[in-house]
């Protein structure tokens, strides 16, 4: 293993291990939910993450329709991955608490269904990629048309009334998190944001060493091609 | 002597929807399979629930809806198989007309096939669903010209995006349903306000997100169908 894959990897884990003991003993309890509530020290990350990897996903895509470089493409199609998994954390870990605290698995409220919406898009965008391996230029037009989705899913979706908690981070007056409470956050966004990165990176270099690949394999047919026959 | 200058989009675009439209004149193909698609749902629906039921009217608006977006992919599906057929694409791509040109065609043509089946179909609706509005009826016009545009617009787009991966017929749903899903929740939300009269004061609302829809995408489909024409 390289150095600085090994490097980055360590800091990962030690940065999840640090994250789960303040969301699991440093944090307070909440004094309503319990600790039921934990469970947001990963479902804020993840969301905020995959909202991340879906924009790095969209310039990703603009910049190859400009300048059709094979980077750009594997990033957009790493970052889509790593967005879409991140998304399903975001809509696993959510029912997971909804069903306590609200008494039921899913409510169609705006949140809840933008995201779902969210991750739609996005899977079938990975879909597209999957049928289609060369069809790179398609993958990217069709990353632009969700990424402008996004508002207009939320604009209409907003029309249902919202049941989701109100941003407890820069909502309204009475919203705001314990001292403790942010401590954790921001610990846990860190680490998400580090694993995120870190498989963002390899998966990135496996795209490429792919792209490689393919690219050498077709070389080497037409070489084979243009030897003469004896 | 013929002048050598750049072709009118305008006169490419009328001649290929001319072309395409005495096609489907002599043939009959898109509009024949929509219609016989639509009448099995409407068919098929009434065996899940009682359609003359008055609480059924509630749902009635997204039922229309469906059954219109199934027979819309049916014809969409079938939009760009013609020009595959020896290379007439490959043609049009060397040619110097406007790429925008063919796809403004085909757009109004899908536009105009599924208009006639909506057309064709509502009555049917009516008869057999036993409905009638409670709101402003003649808005159901503006929303079906929205909501219309809405699918055809994206769907022509995603029907020439899917040209070159593996069972196409597959993929066109799989990529247009998700982007649509806000201009479906509006129209099949206004519609159900002027059918049942319920919360008639978000009826501007939902009209307006159609239309912001319907503004964005074109845009965004009139600027990228010359990348997606010619991806190679």
């Amino acid at each position: 293993m390289k150095p600085k894959l090994l490097i980055f990897s360590f800091a990962t884990v030690l940065l999840l291990g640090y994250g789960f003991c303040q969301a699991m003993y440093i944090a307070p309890t909440e004094q309503t939910m319990g600790d039921v509530q934990r469970i947001f020290y990963y479902h804020l990350p993840s969301a905020w993450i995959c909202f991340a990897m879906f924009m790095v996903n969209f310039f990703a895509s603009i910049w190859y329709l400009i300048r059709r470089t094979a980077g750009a493409d594997a990033l957009a199609q790493s970052a889509a991955e790593v967005g879409v998994v991140f998304c399903s954390v975001v809509l696993i870990s959510g029912p997971l608490w909804a069903k306590p605290i609200w008494g039921i698995w899913w409510t169609w409220d705006v949140r809840l269904t933008s995201t779902l919406v969210l991750w739609l898009i996005y899977v079938s965008y990975l879909i597209l990629r999957r049928y289609s391996p060369d069809g790179t230029v398609e993958a990217a037009v069709l990353a632009i048309f969700g990424f402008l989705d996004v508002p207009l899913v939320y604009m209409a979706i907003r029309w249902f009334r919202t049941q989701h908690p109100q941003p407890v981070i820069g909502g309204g007056k009475g919203s705001g998190l314990d001292h403790h409470m942010w401590v954790a956050v921001l610990w846990n966004l860190a680490a998400f944001l580090s694993l995120a990165l870190l498989v963002l990176w390899q998966r990135y270099r496996l795209a490429m060493a792919e792209k490689e690949l393919e690219a050498a394999h077709a070389e080497k047919a037409i070489s084979m091609e243009a030897r003469p026959v004896r | 002597m013929a002048t050598l200058s750049t072709p009118r989009l305008t006169t490419i675009a009328r001649d290929a929807l001319a072309k395409d439209l005495r096609l489907e004149w002599r043939s009959k193909d898109a509009i024949n399979s929509m219609l016989f698609f639509s009448l099995l749902v409407v068919v098929i629906f009434s065996f899940a629930f009682d359609p003359t039921a008055e609480e059924s009217r509630v749902i009635a608006a997204g039922l229309i809806w469906v059954a219109f977006l199934f027979a819309a992919v049916v014809a969409l599906n079938q939009t760009w198989a013609r020009e595959l057929r020896n290379q007439v694409l490959d043609a049009y791509r060397v040619s110097p007309a406007p790429p925008m040109a063919l796809f403004i065609s085909k757009t109004l043509g899908n536009f105009l096939f599924v208009a006639v089946l909506e057309c064709a179909m509502a009555p049917l609706f009516i008869i057999f669903y036993n409905l009638r509005s409670i709101g402003p009826a003649y808005l159901l016009i503006v929303i079906a010209f929205l909501g219309t545009w809405a699918l055809v617009v994206n769907g022509t787009f995603f029907a020439a995006l899917s040209l070159r991966t593996r069972s196409r017929e597959v993929m066109l749903p799989l990529l247009l349903f998700p982007i649509s899903i806000p201009a479906i929740l509006s129209m099949v939300e206004a519609t159900r306000v002027i059918l049942t009269g319920d919360g008639l004061d978000s009826l501007a609302s939902w009209i307006r997100i159609l239309a912001i829809y319907d503004v964005v995408f074109t845009t965004v489909c009139l600027t990228l169908f010359e990348t997606v024409l010619n991806a190679e």
